[in-house]
């Protein structure tokens, strides 16, 4: 009886997977890092990035190209482990930051802010779109809550209601940039979803949240995990589920009002990564967040070199070259659900 | 029937209520375990048979009264001490893909576990043992859904057993299993009653295996306990015909002597 058919996902694996998406990040960081108006080669930068080579290189690496390659590797990763909590919590595979209406109101509350105060110091637009991503996801848990009975999180009138506020507070969102003429351009950024101009304030605005809540979703595996199972079995295992919810969806939440500060929203990268991480290393989420926080910060890091190498000097938003990889997927996504 | 709640027993409720918004499904039921035995908890389709077992394991809010743990109320205990204390199989449970039986198992030590995942002797130790006892440790790194109904029905009941718990409760373990894998599934809950002294309570839908299978019988009629006894004691022609609907022969099973119910009729 005894066939050698073995676990398919094992940590040996996903160590082995884990290796070598960071190895081949570095290998792109650097690429990246020598990529532009004057190319530097790989060995320089590397140098530069040890405290080597002369000061013009180092100028150019550290200070001018640095920043955008971090805020493309963090917001990566932000936005797939929102994806991915999402997805657990939610028990619904098409979940994502973008799809809950998470985004757009981090994505509105952003535009609003920079277009209010465009004076305001650049450490304020995280908590705008914070309070933004908040309120997106209140309103969400608001229209979706079952008024009878006990109520709580229903799985598929969650997702559903977050589709239908996502288009609500992105028309929201259009609404105010077509009657703001002035400060068009900065605001525009958080709608098509780029880190172009991505510099050392930007990337220390949305550093220290990074440092917080990817070690927090990494902390909440476990609870995802039997979250994972439904609420029946979740309960029966001791968990309140209701709390549990709340505090992995919070952390999740966070993670993508933060990252849209960094490159507006990143279409699908929040989809795409934690599925990619799924197929790889099974649906633990030990394995799964670290792996797809790894994918997503590849993702975009080489849509955005991509979009710099592609037609010089004209640069192609990151997150239009996400998006053309991620509707297809989404779209096989739907036709194998259905 | 109407026994107050005592603390001897594992479970009672004591005037409960269940609902769903305004449809009442159990209005007022009063109930207690026996403690060391296999309850089985029959009646026909809508009865509120599951939606009892569902609110004994604190599964779904009460309207009103309440269910005690060993005279405890449920309500009021941490929800990882139920889960040290009661086990339950939910219906149709589903874990994601590619998840292997040992990973299973070992969901069923998050109640004994703290925040961060220290694997403990002696959660080894009953993981190895729930996978023994249900027969499961040779498909242990085999991912579920390589497995037949019959065994991933033993790994969701190994997953259940790696909790330690005294009481086991099994919402309709039989259901969507071919006849064999179904008397597999009873015939460990029997065992696991003898050999361990757990208390099993179970939903089900067949009578003879219910009687064949049970010390006790709960026989449940619109969300009322229409009859609680031995097996031989309650399924009576009466009470096949008030609960069920039934006319049926009863005859003695010829290995337990208990009944063994042949229905040839419907009543209305």
């Amino acid at each position: 009886m005894t066939t050698p058919l073995g676990a398919r996902y094992t940590n040996a694996r996903a160590l082995g997977v884990a290796g070598v998406l960071a190895a081949l990040t570095v290998v792109l960081a650097v690429l990246a890092l020598g990529l532009g108006a004057v190319a530097t080669p790989a060995a320089q930068v590397w140098a530069a990035l040890w405290g080597g080579g002369d000061d013009l290189t180092r100028q150019l690496v550290l200070d001018l190209r640095l920043p955008r390659v971090g805020v493309s590797l963090l917001c990566g990763a932000m936005f797939a482990a929102s994806g991915a909590m999402m997805q657990g919590v939610i028990r619904n595979p098409l979940a994502s930051p973008d799809i809950i209406g998470v985004g757009a109101g981090a994505g509105l509350a952003a535009t609003v802010f920079l277009l209010a105060w465009p004076a305001a110091p650049p450490g304020g637009l995280p908590w705008a779109a914070l309070a933004g991503a908040w309120g997106g996801f209140g309103l969400v848990l608001l229209l979706s809550r079952e008024w009878r009975g006990a109520g709580g999180l229903h799985p598929v009138r969650l997702a559903l209601v977050g589709v239908a506020v996502a288009a609500a507070l992105g028309a929201v969102q259009q609404l105010v940039l077509v009657r703001a003429p002035d400060g068009l351009g900065s605001a525009l950024t958080f709608l098509t979803g780029t880190v172009y101009g991505a510099d050392a304030g930007r990337l220390l605005s949305v550093l220290p949240w990074a440092l917080v809540l990817l070690p927090a979703a990494l902390l909440l595996s476990r609870t995802l995990d039997v979250l994972n199972l439904g609420e029946d079995l979740a309960t029966g295992l001791g968990t309140r589920v209701g709390p549990a919810r709340l505090l992995s969806l919070g952390v999740g939440v966070a993670l993508a009002g933060a990252a849209v500060t960094g490159a507006g929203i990143l279409g699908f990268v929040g989809l795409l990564a934690p599925h990619l991480a799924r197929l790889l290393v099974g649906a633990k989420h030990g394995r799964m967040l670290p792996v797809s926080m790894l994918l997503g910060a590849l993702l975009v890091l080489a849509a955005d070199t991509l979009g710099r190498a592609l037609l010089p000097p004209l640069e192609v938003p990151a997150g239009i070259f996400t998006t053309l990889v991620g509707a297809p997927y989404f779209l096989y996504l739907l036709k194998r659900t259905a | 029937m109407n026994r107050p709640p005592d603390s001897s027993a594992p479970l009672s409720t004591h005037d409960l209520k269940l609902a769903y918004g305004t449809s009442v499904i159990v209005p007022q039921l009063n109930l207690s375990l026996k403690g060391g035995e296999v309850t089985s908890i029959i009646g026909p389709n809508g009865c509120g048979k599951s939606t009892l077992l569902r609110a004994l394991a604190r599964l779904r809010p009460v309207s009103g009264g309440d269910v005690q743990l060993y005279g405890q109320a449920l309500h009021s205990l941490p929800s990882k001490e139920v889960a040290r204390r009661l086990a339950i199989l939910p219906q149709g449970p589903t874990a994601p893909e590619g998840l292997s039986v040992e990973e299973l198992v070992w969901f069923g030590r998050h109640p004994h576990q703290g925040r961060f995942p220290v694997r403990r002797p002696q959660d080894r130790e009953a993981v190895d043992w729930a996978l023994a006892q249900t027969g499961m440790t040779i498909f242990a790194r085999r991912p579920l859904e390589a497995l037949s109904g019959g065994q991933r029905q033993r790994a969701w009941i190994a997953m259940s057993l790696a909790q330690q718990t005294e009481i086991l409760l099994l919402d309709e373990p039989t259901t969507y299993l071919d006849l064999s894998h179904q008397l597999e599934v009873l015939q460990l809950a029997q065992r696991l009653n003898r050999e361990q002294g757990k208390t099993v309570v179970m939903v089900l839908h067949d009578l003879n295996q219910a009687v064949r299978y049970s010390d006790e019988i709960i026989a449940m009629r619109g969300g009322e306990i229409y009859a609680q006894g031995r097996p031989d004691e309650v399924l009576t022609p009466d009470l096949l015909a008030e609960v069920f609907g039934l006319k049926a022969h009863i005859l003695a099973d010829p290995d337990t002597g208990r009944p063994h119910i042949i229905p040839y009729a419907l009543t209305r």
